[in-house]
Formats: C-alpha cells, sequence, structure tokens
C-alpha cells in the first residue's frame, strides 16, 4: 500500500510540477488559523500587501482553533494564528510555540430570533444573557467543535453558573457558518464572532440581540511555531509574516480592512 | 433556487477567472486519480477474478466494503501519513494537489477494482473454455478480457470519476481549502455554504454537475462511435 501510495505521489508530483504557474514555488508559507478570519476574508485584504512587501505567499487553511493547534503541533503549518489565549499560552508553555504575540481583537455576539423570547436585548451583562437562555430553555446552537468560539462560549456557561445540557442545548460539532445556518433554521439562539457575523447572508429570522459586555472579547494572538521541535518548517519566512503583523504596515492593514462598511478587527499588538 | 441559477449563469457567462481556476484543478485532481486508480485497479480486479487462491472470498469481502470508505476516513488515513509527524512526512505533500489526489486514489481504488472484478469475473465465465482450449495463459487472458469488457469498464471508471469529483470530505482535509491552490468545486461549495452564501453554494453545484455530466457524455459518444465502428 505504501508503495503504490509513494508512486502515485511520484507520478502525481511530476504532472503537478510540469502544469505549475509559478516559478518560485518555495516562496510561501502556510498559515494554520481559524474559520472566521476566512469567512470574513480578512486574509484576501492582508496577504497581498504582504506578499507586495516580501515577496512570500500565505496559504491560509482555516479550521476551528482545536484543530490549528493540532496542525501545528504536529508541524504541519508554518505558523498559527488563532483565538484563545488560554489555549496560546498553554500551547507556547509546552514548547509547541516560539512565542505567543496579541495581534487584533474584535468581540463576540449573541444572535437570536428577533422576537426574543429569552429577553437578551434587556440583559445588563453577559452572564445575565446566558443564564437568561437557560431559564426560558429556547433551544441555543452550540459549535461544540473545541474551536475557540466554542471553547469562550463554555467559559461563559460556566462562569455564569450553567450546566448546559438537555434538549433546548444543541451541540452541532461544526463551523460558525454552518452552527449559524443551523440556528437560522431552527430560531436558536448561538454565540458567534462578529466578524463571521457581518459576512454571513443566510440570517433569516436571526438578529444581534446582545453585545458590548467587555467579557465577549475575542483576542487573536500568532504563534510562531518552535524551532527545536519542528527544524525543517520555514521560520525565516514565517518569522517574517508574524513581524509584519506587528509592524505599523502589518497593524494599519489591519485596521483598514472594512466589510459592508465596518471595521472588523481592530489591531493592538504592543 | 430561481437565484442559483442564476448565480450559476453568471458565473459561467462571467467567465470568472477564479471559477476557473477551481474547475481546472478540481478536473485536474479527479482525473488524474481516476487515470493513476484505473492503471492499478483494473489489471488488479481482473487477477482477482481470473485467480483461485486461499482467502479469495475474503479479500472480494474486504474491497467490496471498501466501495463504502467514508471519504473523511480516508482523508484521515491520508492527512497521517502525509502530515510532517507521519511516515511519508518529509515529501512535505500536505496540504498540496498531489496530496488530494492520493486521498482520491484510496477513495476510488477499491470501487473500480471491485466492479471490474465482477465484470471480468462474468466475462471469464463465457470466454474461459475457448481461451483455455487455445492454450492462452490467464496472464495473457487478462488484456483481451480487459479489451473485450471496455465499453462496461468504461461505466466502471466513470463511476470513480464520479465519487472522486463529488466527495468534499478527503480533499478538505487533506487540501486544507487553500484559496487558489487547494480550493475544488466541493469544498468552495461548503465555504459558501459556511458563509450562509446558499445561492452562490447552489450555484456552484449546478455547474459541478454540469461539469461532470459533460465527462460523462464525453465518454457515452467516445463509446457510442467505437461500437459503431467496430461493430
Amino acid at each position: 500500500m505504501k508503495n503504490v501510495l509513494r508512486n502515485a505521489a511520484v507520478a502525481a508530483t511530476a504532472l503537478f510540477a510540469a502544469t505549475a504557474a509559478h516559478a518560485d514555488r518555495d516562496r510561501y508559507i502556510t498559515l494554520a488559523s481559524t474559520t472566521s478570519t476566512e469567512a470574513s476574508g480578512l486574509f484576501e485584504h492582508l496577504v497581498p500587501q504582504f506578499r507586495e512587501a516580501t515577496g512570500i505567499d500565505v496559504r491560509v487553511v482555516a479550521v476551528g482553533t482545536g484543530q490549528a493547534f493540532e496542525i501545528g503541533r504536529r508541524g504541519d503549518a508554518d505558523i498559527v494564528l488563532v483565538h484563545d489565549t488560554t489555549g496560546e499560552e498553554e500551547f507556547v508553555a509546552n514548547n509547541y510555540g516560539r512565542e505567543r504575540r496579541d495581534i487584533m481583537y474584535n468581540d463576540f455576539i449573541l444572535v437570536g430570533p428577533s422576537e426574543d423570547t429569552a429577553g437578551l436585548r434587556d440583559a445588563d451583562s453577559a452572564l445575565d444573557a446566558f443564564s437568561r437562555i437557560a431559564e426560558a430553555e429556547h433551544p441555543f446552537t452550540s459549535r461544540g467543535d473545541d474551536s475557540g468560539t466554542n471553547r469562550a462560549e463554555l467559559r461563559l456557561w460556566g462562569e455564569a453558573g450553567v450546566d448546559p445540557g438537555g434538549q433546548w442545548y444543541r451541540e452541532l460539532g461544526s463551523g460558525m457558518g454552518e452552527t449559524l445556518n443551523t440556528a437560522a433554521g431552527m430560531d436558536a439562539y448561538t454565540y458567534v464572532d462578529r466578524a463571521t457575523w457581518t459576512a454571513f447572508d443566510n440570517r433569516q429570522n436571526l438578529e444581534l440581540v446582545y453585545e458590548g459586555d467587555p467579557v465577549m472579547f475575542n483576542q487573536y494572538g500568532s504563534l510562531p511555531l518552535s524551532q527545536e521541535r519542528h527544524p525543517d518548517l520555514k521560520h525565516d519566512m514565517a518569522e517574517e509574516w508574524h513581524q509584519w503583523l506587528l509592524s505599523d504596515e502589518g497593524q494599519a492593514a489591519i485596521a483598514s480592512y472594512e466589510l459592508r462598511g465596518e471595521q472588523l478587527f481592530f489591531p493592538n499588538a504592543e | 433556487m430561481d437565484n442559483a441559477f442564476q448565480a450559476a449563469f453568471q458565473l459561467i457567462v462571467a467567465m470568472d477567472p477564479v471559477l476557473i481556476g477551481i474547475v481546472t484543478l478540481s478536473l485536474q485532481v479527479s482525473l488524474t486519480a481516476v487515470a493513476i486508480a484505473s492503471v492499478i485497479a483494473l489489471p488488479l480486479g481482473a487477477a482477482i477474478a481470473l485467480w483461485q487462491f486461499p482467502g479469495r472470498g475474503l479479500v472480494v469481502v474486504v474491497l467490496n466494503a471498501l466501495m463504502g470508505l467514508p471519504p473523511v476516513v480516508a482523508g484521515l488515513m491520508v492527512y497521517l501519513m502525509l502530515s510532517r509527524a507521519g511516515p511519508l512526512g518529509q515529501f512535505g505533500l500536505l496540504f498540496t494537489p498531489t496530496a488530494m489526489v492520493i486521498a482520491q486514489i484510496v477513495l476510488i481504488l477499491p470501487i473500480v477494482a471491485a466492479l471490474s472484478r465482477q465484470v471480468i469475473e462474468e466475462l471469464w465465465g463465457e470466454y474461459r473454455e475457448q481461451l483455455q482450449s487455445l492454450g492462452v495463459s490467464r496472464l495473457r487472458a487478462i488484456p483481451t478480457l480487459l479489451w473485450d469488457a471496455r465499453f462496461s469498464l468504461i461505466t466502471v471508471v466513470l463511476a470513480g470519476f464520479g465519487r472522486a469529483s463529488a466527495e468534499v470530505g478527503a480533499v478538505l482535509i487533506v487540501g486544507g481549502n487553500i484559496s487558489g491552490v487547494t480550493r475544488v468545486m466541493t469544498t468552495a461549495i461548503a465555504l459558501e455554504t459556511s458563509k450562509g452564501n446558499l445561492p452562490l453554494a447552489l450555484g456552484l453545484g449546478i455547474i459541478l454537475l454540469l461539469l461532470v455530466a459533460s465527462v460523462n457524455a464525453v465518454a457515452y459518444i467516445i463509446g457510442e462511435a467505437a461500437k459503431r465502428r467496430l461493430g
């Protein structure tokens, strides 16, 4: 089986090498990032500017934060950009990442049916809003996929003293967009990052019902991978991308990205 | 639905370069996978049909069962092999079209092998006495059988192509749906669905169906022409 695969790989590589469009095929890095940054169109805005400045292309693999960490741990990407500060610090502490730097932030919001059955519009805090959903036992769709958004949501349930479960709590195990599609279909509440919500078209009866509590802050961090664990990765080029994101130029590029007239990410590198 | 047809129509008329890139890559990946899988699986299926060996029944059952291999499992297997932490990690093939070709080969090789085994076994039943009376060995009989079964085998190969071009689970895992590098029709459809852009997603679906239909039509026309010419 392995031999078959190896031969097939060689044959296919030859085939694609012949048709490759780029002469300089190695001037790229692979970035493991989150679906929220990809779906919002941020990378289509940032990558061309970075390429212009450095000649390096960035190939983005957009997955949930949990999977992005796994890709990083296995050394299948050159650098990681995700949004789960606790997980990121652990990633660096376990020596998978070389360092962790704040890049930008936005916030999470709660969306739900326009009638707002559980009364989230009157909630005076995020914890109050989550408690109201649990009390009303109104359907709530959770990512349930160990993504950054899923982790943030579970933390808030915990702080609100709710053990989410039962018929109203629907754990989907899918990406943000699919979760929004499901929420729209069943008129459920859900927890979503503002960027994905802004870019999302299939809202049906869903509306933004709660926003603004500082605990719903959503921080993104950049994590170059450990050189000791993965000596073969493109560390130099990954470092250039990392530094560019932190530079005035990169930070300005992030701030200038707008979708539907709204700024979606706010740079906050130190 | 109207919006979907409109979206499909607009994309086709505009000859959107991004779309053309995605369509080209889809065809390139799936046709390469089908070609490589067929080169291996057709003789393999014929060999299993012709030779009696201990455990043959088991091989046939396993091959038939693998026709139902879930794409996401095939993708995961290939991912673990090609990952830098895996046995073939040093080639750096993960998140490349080559990885997608390999995953699709894993998916369709059992289909082509199992179905061609069935076809060749039936034909062997008819030809056996005649070929053996002429003193033709089993090995020498394989090309004859494959050639005489070619019209049925075209359908077998098309079944493999259909599976390859329709699946999303495997190519998403090993390709990563990277814009301009590994994004194919099915992963683009999944992405647009996740953005809630359902008309565009369905529009892309319509284009994919047209594409697969065109490939099938070409195969049909070639088959019919050959039948007429050769009687």
